[in-house]
C-alpha cells in the first residue's frame, strides 16, 4: 500500500514540478493535460483508498516515509498516517481539485499566467495531501505552513492589481499569527510527550494531566494554542479579516482553496486532535463559541455585500463557523460530514459565480446583473442546487449536514451551549436570506447588464459546465447517502476520540431514524421555518418589493453602516496593529539603535579616544628632561610598590 | 593528502590569493578563471572533509601538529570535528559563489578583489580548524584585513566611515580573547584549545574569561547592543563582501560560543547564561521591529541578519534551563538547532544579498521605494527572490525553518517565555520580509528604470539556482547535517554540563 499513498500524494507535485520548470516550452494543452493527469491519478487512488479503509475497513496505515531529523531518542520524520479520516480528506481534496484543475482550463483561458496557475493548484493539492496525510506535528505544520504560501501566491496571482498584493501580504501575515499560536502549542506537546508523533503523543497524554500552565491545565493551554492555528485557517473571528480578501484571486482557487480545502484544515486538525481536545471542557467551550460567533455574524455581513465572491466568501466563514461549533460539541464526525458537504456545495457555488464572472466578462457586482436564468441555464440550476443544499432544503446534502450541528448543540452540556444554539438556529435565517439574496438578483428579474456585454452573453463552455454538474450531483444527493455510515455507522470509528461524558454523538444516534425520516421530521422543527423565512425574505427584497430594502437600508442606517464597516475588524486592524507597529519600529530604530547606541555610545566612544588622544598628544613635548623627569618619578613608583608590597602581582609571570 | 588536507585547504587558496595577484589586474579574465578553478578546487577537496569524515566520534579529526614556535609552546595544531567540518565546507562553497558573483561586476582591480576573496577564505577555514589558541587568534584577526580591504577598497559612498567602524569594532572584541587566553596559557603552561576543554578555573576566573571572550563572540554574532556595525558595513559592502560577512564571518562568532564558551567556561556560561538569552530575544523581537522599518533593502537583510543570529545565540545558552536528566533531546535542539540556524542562515543571507546585488548591479540603487513591479521585467529572478523571502520568513520545506523550530522547540523546554518570545519572529520575520517583497516585486511598474530591467543572464541563474537547491536540500531533509554534528554537539554538551568547580 506504501506505494499506492506515494504515488497519490506525490503525483500532483510531478505534475507541478513539470510545469513549473518546463510549461514554457511544453505549452498549455501539455500543461493542462499533465497537472489534470496528476490529479486524476491522485483521485483514482483516493478512490481506491477510500475503499480500502472506509469501505472494507482495511488496517490503519501508519508508517514513516524518511528521517527528517534524529536528535538522541527524538526522531521526527516524514511519514503517513492514513485511516478512515484521512481516507475521506484525500477523497474530499483530490476530487474538487481534480474539477478545479479541469474548470480552470476554461476560467484561465485568456490569461496569461495560464501555465503558472496549473502549476500552483497542483503544488497545492499536494501540500494539502501532505497535511492530511501526515502522521506527526512538524509534517502536519510542513502542509500546513505550504498551503499557506500557495494560497499567498494565488491570492497575489494577478500581481498588477495593488489590492490583490496587499490581500495576499495580509492573508499571509494573519495565518502567521495563527501559526504563532500552532507552533507554541506543538512545542508544549512535545514538552510533556517527548515525541511529535501523533500516536506517541496521544498514548502518553497521561503525563500531561496533572501539569499547569498559566493557571490553566496545561492540556487546556495546548489545546487552546493549537484552536489559534485553526482559527487563522479556517478564518474564525477574530483572525477571520483574510478571507473577503482572498477573494482578489481567480475564481476557481476560491473554489479549492479558500472554500472546498484549506480553509477547511483547520477544522481537521481539531478532528485529528480529538484525544486532547476531549480532555479539556474550557477548550471546548472556547471552540464552540468561537465558531458561534462566525457562524452568525459572518452570515450577517453576506446581506450586505454586493460582490458576487464576496457574499460567497461570508457564507463560507459562516459555514466554517457551523464546522467550529460542531467541534466544539464534541460532534467531530458531524464536522467532517459538513465539511465535505460543503466541499461540494460551495466548490460548486464560487465555481457558478465564476462561470457567471467569465460569461460578464468579470463583472463581479450583482446589482449589474440580472435574468440570467435564460441565457446560462446550466449554470443556473448548478447554483440552484448549490443554494438549496447551502441553505439545508430538506433532502439536500447541507441539510443533513447543517441539521445534526444544530440538533448535536442542542444536547451539549457546555456552558453557554443554550445560546450557541439560538445563534445556529438564526444562523440558518440569515443563510436563506443572503443566499436567495444574491440568487434573486443574479438570476432572476430584470437584466441590468449594459447592452454591449448583454449581446455576446452565452453559456460557458463545457470545460466550465462539466464541473459544476459533476459537483452538482454530491450536492444534491450525498448528505442522504452518507449521513448513517459516516455518523453513525463507524466510518470514522477509531480516527476520532469522544469521551463519555460527552454525550451529543450518542444522544443523536438515539435520536436517528433514517435520512428520509429526517426529511419528514423537518417540516416540524424551527430550522425549516427560518429557512422558509429567510427565502421569502429574500425574495420579497430582492425581487418582490425592491424599495423596501432602501428603506429598511435608510430605517436601520447605524446597523447597516456596522455591516458595511465589516464590524470595524479592518479599520481596527489597520490602525492598532499596523499603525502601532512602524511606529514602535521607528521609535527603536531611531531612538535606540541609531541614537543610543550608535550616536552615544559608539561614536562618542570614538570621540573619547580622540580627545584622551589630543591630551596625551601634549606629554609628548619632546624636551629630554620632560622624558627624565616620567622615567625617574615612575621608577620610584614601581620601587616603592615592590618593596612595601611583598608578592607583586605584576611579577606574576 | 589525507594527512594534510586541512593544511591545503587553507594555503591552496591563500596561495591562490597570491598567484592571482601575480597574473595581475590586467588580465581580467585569465584572473577571473584561475580564481573559479581554484575555488571549485578547494571546495571539492573540502568535500573529502565531508565524505570521509567519522560522524561516530567527538574526537577531533584529520589532525596535523608541529611546532611553530617553540618557546611558548605554540603549535600549528590543525584538526575539526561535527562543529567545524560543515561551516568549512560552507566556506569554501560560499566562496564560489561570490567569486561567480563579482565575475563582470567588478571591472577594475579584478586581482585584488578575487584574491582578497581567495585569501580569506584560507584565513577563515583556518579559523575554523586551528586547535592551537594562538593560531586560532592570528588566522581570527588576519581575516579581518582581506574584509576591510573589501569593504574599504570596493564599498560604496560612506565606506571608509564603514570599514574603520567594522576593523574597531570586532578588534576591541578580539582582544579581550587574546587576553584571556594568554591567562590560561600562564594557567596551564599550554595554548592547545583542547587542554584548555580541561583547565581547572575558579568561578570567578571563568566569569572574567566568560565575558573576555562574550565581548570577541557577540561583536562577531553580533549581539544586541554590539550590533550597529553591522547595518552600516553591509550596506557599503560590495555584495560579494556581504555575502561573505553574513555567510561566514558572523558564524565565527558562533563558533566561538561553541569552542570557546561552553567547554572552557561551563559553570560561568550556566550563571551568566539568562543574560545572554535575554539579549538573544531581544535582538530577536526589537531587530525585527527594526528590520520592519528600514527602507535600504541591504539595510533590512542586515537587521533581519542579527535577529536570525540571535536563534543561534538562543539556542546555545537555552541548554542548560532545556536539559533534563531523563531527557537531553531538549537540551540537544538548542545546540544542534542553533548549528543548522548558523548553516541554514549562511545560504539564506548569502542569497537575499545575492538577490539585492542583481537589482543594484542594474539600477544602482538599494532603496525599496526605487523599485515595484520587478515581477513585470523580471519574473524569473522575482521566482528566486520569493523563494529566498519564504525561507528568509522560516517557511517549512526550506532550511530557514529548520533552525529555528529545533530552537524554539528547544527553548520552550527552557522556559515557555523565551519559546513564546522566539516564535513571534513567524509574525515579524514574515512581515519585514513578505513586506518588502510587495514593494520590491509586486505592484505595478511606478519606476520607469525598472520596465526597462532584463531578467538574469546565466551567471546569475547559475549561483541562484545553486543556492535554492542548498535551501531546499536542508528543508527536505536535514538528517544529513544533523548526523554530522551528533557526536560532537553530544559531547559539547557533556562539557557544559560538568562543573569545573
Amino acid at each position: 500500500m506504501e506505494n499506492i499513498y506515494l504515488i497519490l500524494v506525490l503525483s500532483p507535485l510531478i505534475g507541478a514540478i513539470i510545469a513549473g520548470f518546463f510549461g514554457p516550452l511544453l505549452g498549455r494543452t501539455a500543461v493542462h493535460s499533465i497537472t489534470i493527469l496528476g490529479v486524476l491519478i491522485s483521485t483514482v487512488l483516493a478512490f481506491y483508498v477510500f475503499n480500502h479503509h472506509v469501505l472494507e475497513q482495511g488496517e490503519v496505515f501508519n508508517q514513516n516515509i524518511y528521517t527528517w531529523m534524529q536528535i538522541g531518542n527524538l526522531d521526527v520524520s516524514v511519514g503517513f498516517l492514513v485511516d478512515n479520516l484521512s481516507a475521506i480528506m484525500l477523497l474530499v481534496v483530490s476530487f474538487v481539485s481534480l474539477m478545479v484543475h479541469i474548470y480552470t482550463i476554461g476560467y484561465m483561458a485568456d490569461d496569461a499566467g495560464y501555465i503558472k496557475f496549473f502549476s500552483y493548484i497542483s503544488l497545492f493539492t499536494f501540500a494539502m495531501f501532505m497535511l492530511v496525510i501526515a502522521n506527526n506535528f512538524m509534517q502536519l505544520f510542513f502542509g500546513w505552513e505550504a498551503v499557506g504560501l500557495v494560497s499567498y501566491l494565488l491570492i497575489g496571482f494577478w500581481h498588477h492589481k495593488e489590492s490583490a498584493t496587499e490581500a495576499s501580504l495580509k492573508a499571509f501575515l494573519v495565518n502567521r499569527v495563527g501559526d504563532f499560536g500552532f507552533l507554541l502549542g506543538i512545542g508544549l506537546v512535545f514538552s510533556f510527550s517527548g515525541s511529535l508523533d501523533y500516536s506517541a503523543v496521544f498514548s502518553s497524554l497521561d503525563n500531561a494531566l496533572n501539569q499547569q500552565l498559566w493557571g490553566l491545565d496545561l492540556i487546556t493551554v495546548i489545546c487552546l494554542l493549537l484552536f489559534i492555528g485553526a482559527m487563522g485557517k479556517s478564518a474564525q473571528v477574530p483572525l477571520h479579516v483574510w478571507l473577503p480578501g482572498s477573494m482578489e484571486g481567480p475564481t476557481p482557487i476560491s473554489a479549492l482553496i479558500h472554500a472546498a480545502t484549506m480553509v477547511t484544515a483547520g477544522i481537521f486538525m481539531v478532528s485529528r486532535m480529538s484525544p486532547m481536545f476531549e480532555l479539556s471542557d474550557i477548550a471546548l467551550t472556547v471552540v464552540m463559541v468561537v465558531g458561534a460567533i462566525t457562524a452568525l455574524f459572518m452570515g450577517l455581513l453576506g446581506i450586505v455585500q454586493n460582490d458576487i465572491k464576496k457574499v460567497v466568501a461570508y457564507s463560507t466563514l459562516s459555514q466554517l463557523g457551523y464546522m467550529t461549533v460542531a467541534l466544539g460539541v464534541s460532534a467531530y464526525s458531524v464536522a467532517i460530514f459538513h465539511l465535505l458537504t460543503h466541499a461540494f456545495f460551495k466548490a460548486l457555488l464560487f465555481l457558478c459565480a465564476g462561470s457567471v464572472i467569465v460569461a460578464l466578462h468579470h463583472q463581479q457586482d450583482i446589482q449589474k446583473m440580472g435574468g440570467l436564468r435564460k441565457k446560462m441555464p446550466i449554470t443556473y440550476w448548478s447554483a440552484l442546487v448549490g443554494t438549496l443544499a447551502l441553505i439545508g432544503f430538506p433532502g439536500f446534502s447541507g441539510f443533513y449536514s447543517k441539521d445534526m450541528i444544530i440538533e448535536a448543540v442542542n444536547f451539549s452540556q457546555l456552558p453557554y451551549a443554550n445560546w450557541v444554539h439560538y445563534a445556529v438556529v438564526a444562523g440558518v435565517f440569515i443563510t436563506a436570506f443572503y443566499s436567495l439574496r444574491m440568487f434573486f438578483i443574479v438570476f432572476h428579474g430584470k437584466s441590468r447588464i449594459p447592452p454591449d456585454s448583454a449581446k455576446h452573453l452565452h453559456e460557458s463552455p463545457l470545460s466550465i459546465t462539466f464541473p459544476l454538474v459533476v459537483l452538482a450531483i454530491p450536492s444534491a444527493i450525498v448528505g442522504y447517502f452518507i449521513i448513517e455510515p459516516i455518523l453513525f455507522n463507524g466510518w470514522l470509528e477509531g480516527a476520532i476520540t469522544v469521551a463519555p461524558n460527552h454525550t451529543s454523538m450518542t444522544e443523536l444516534s438515539h435520536r436517528f431514524q433514517s435520512a428520509s425520516a429526517m426529511i419528514f421530521h423537518a417540516v416540524q422543527t424551527p430550522p425549516f421555518w427560518m429557512m422558509i423565512g429567510g427565502i421569502i425574505a429574500a425574495w420579497v427584497f430582492s425581487l418582490y418589493k425592491t424599495q423596501w430594502a432602501d428603506w429598511m437600508v435608510q430605517k436601520f442606517r447605524p446597523i447597516y453602516y456596522i455591516l458595511e464597516s465589516l464590524y470595524g475588524f479592518d479599520r481596527l486592524n489597520e490602525i492598532v496593529f499596523v499603525g502601532t507597529v512602524k511606529k514602535l519600529g521607528n521609535l527603536l530604530w531611531r531612538v535606540s539603535d541609531v541614537g543610543l547606541i550608535d550616536k552615544i555610545l559608539v561614536n562618542s566612544s570614538a570621540n573619547l579616544i580622540g580627545v584622551i588622544g589630543s591630551v596625551v598628544r601634549k606629554i609628548q613635548t619632546g624636551y629630554v628632561y620632560h622624558y627624565a623627569f616620567f622615567m625617574i618619578f615612575s621608577l620610584l613608583i614601581i620601587l616603592t610598590w615592590t618593596l612595601f608590597a611583598g608578592d607583586s602581582p605584576l611579577l606574576e609571570f | 593528502m589525507e594527512n594534510n588536507l586541512l593544511s591545503l585547504l587553507i594555503w591552496l587558496p591563500i596561495l591562490g590569493g597570491v598567484l592571482v595577484i601575480a597574473i595581475g589586474n590586467h588580465r581580467a579574465n585569465t584572473v577571473r578563471w584561475v580564481s573559479l578553478g581554484v575555488s571549485i578546487l578547494v571546495f571539492v577537496i573540502s568535500l573529502n572533509l565531508y565524505t570521509s569524515f567519522d560522524n561516530t566520534t567527538h574526537l577531533m579529526q584529520f589532525m596535523e601538529k608541529t611546532i611553530w614556535i617553540s618557546q611558548f609552546n605554540i603549535n600549528y595544531h590543525l584538526g575539526v570535528d561535527g562543529i567545524s567540518m560543515p561551516l568549512i565546507i560552507l566556506t569554501t562553497f560560499s566562496t564560489i559563489l561570490v567569486i561567480i558573483a563579482g565575475w563582470e561586476v567588478i571591472k577594475n582591480t579584478v586581482a585584488h578583489y578575487m584574491a582578497a576573496f581567495l585569501i580569506m577564505e584560507g584565513l577563515i577555514i583556518g579559523v575554523f580548524s586551528a586547535l592551537d589558541a594562538i593560531l586560532f587568534y592570528a588566522f581570527w584577526e588576519a581575516s579581518l584585513i582581506p574584509m576591510l580591504l573589501i569593504i574599504g577598497v570596493w564599498g560604496g559612498d560612506r565606506r571608509i566611515y564603514a570599514a574603520v567602524k567594522f576593523f574597531l569594532y570586532t578588534f576591541l572584541g578580539s582582544v579581550f580573547m587574546l587576553v584571556s587566553l594568554i591567562y590560561m596559557y600562564n594557567k596551564g603552561g599550554s595554548f592547545s584549545i583542547l587542554n584548555m576543554h580541561n583547565l581547572h578555573l575558579s568561578a570567578t576566573q571563568q566569569a572574567w574569561i566568560f565575558w573576555a571572550f562574550f565581548v570577541a563572540f557577540a561583536v562577531k554574532v553580533p549581539m544586541f547592543p554590539l550590533h550597529t556595525w553591522l547595518p552600516d558595513a553591509h550596506v557599503q559592502a560590495p555584495t560579494g563582501g556581504s555575502v561573505i560577512l553574513a555567510a561566514i564571518m558572523l558564524k565565527m562568532g558562533g563558533y566561538g560560543f561553541f569552542r570557546f564558551s561552553l567547554p572552557i567556561t561551563p559553570d560561568a556560561a550556566l550563571e551568566f547564561s539568562n543574560v545572554v538569552i535575554v539579549l538573544s530575544l531581544i535582538a530577536i523581537v526589537y531587530i525585527g521591529f527594526v528590520a520592519l522599518v528600514q527602507k535600504d533593502m541591504k539595510k533590512l537583510i542586515a537587521y533581519s541578519s542579527i535577529s536570525h543570529m540571535g536563534f543561534v545565540t538562543l539556542g546555545v545558552f537555552a541548554l542548560f534551563l532545556a536539559y533534563k536528566p531523563d531527557s537531553i533531546e531538549a537540551a540537544l535542539l538548542g545546540l544542534e538547532g542553533a548549528m543548522v540556524q548558523m548553516i541554514s542562515h549562511g545560504f539564506i543571507s548569502a542569497a537575499m544579498f545575492l538577490v539585492v546585488g542583481v537589482l543594484y548591479d542594474r539600477l544602482h540603487s538599494r532603496q525599496i521605494l526605487t523599485y515595484g513591479g520587478v515581477v513585470n521585467s523580471m519574473p524569473k529572478f522575482t521566482g528566486f527572490a520569493v523563494l529566498f523571502a519564504m525561507a528568509n520568513a522560516g517557511l517549512p520545506g526550506t532550511s530557514g525553518f529548520v533552525g529555528e523550530f529545533m530552537v524554539i522547540l528547544g527553548a520552550l523546554q527552557a522556559n515557555v517565555w523565551y519559546g513564546v518570545l522566539a516564535a513571534t519572529t513567524l509574525i515579524i520575520g514574515a512581515a519585514y520580509t513578505l513586506w518588502m517583497v510587495k514593494r520590491v516585486f509586486w505592484g505595478r511598474i511606478t519606476n520607469q528604470a525598472v520596465a526597462t530591467l532584463n531578467d538574469i543572464n546565466g551567471r546569475e541563474f547559475l549561483i541562484l539556482s545553486i543556492l535554492a537547491l542548498a535551501v531546499l536540500i536542508v528543508g527536505i531533509y536535514p538528517q544529513p547535517v544533523i548526523e554530522v554534528m551528533h557526536s560532537s554537539v553530544q559531547h559539547l554538551l557533556q562539557q557544559a554540563l560538568t562543573s569545573k568547580l
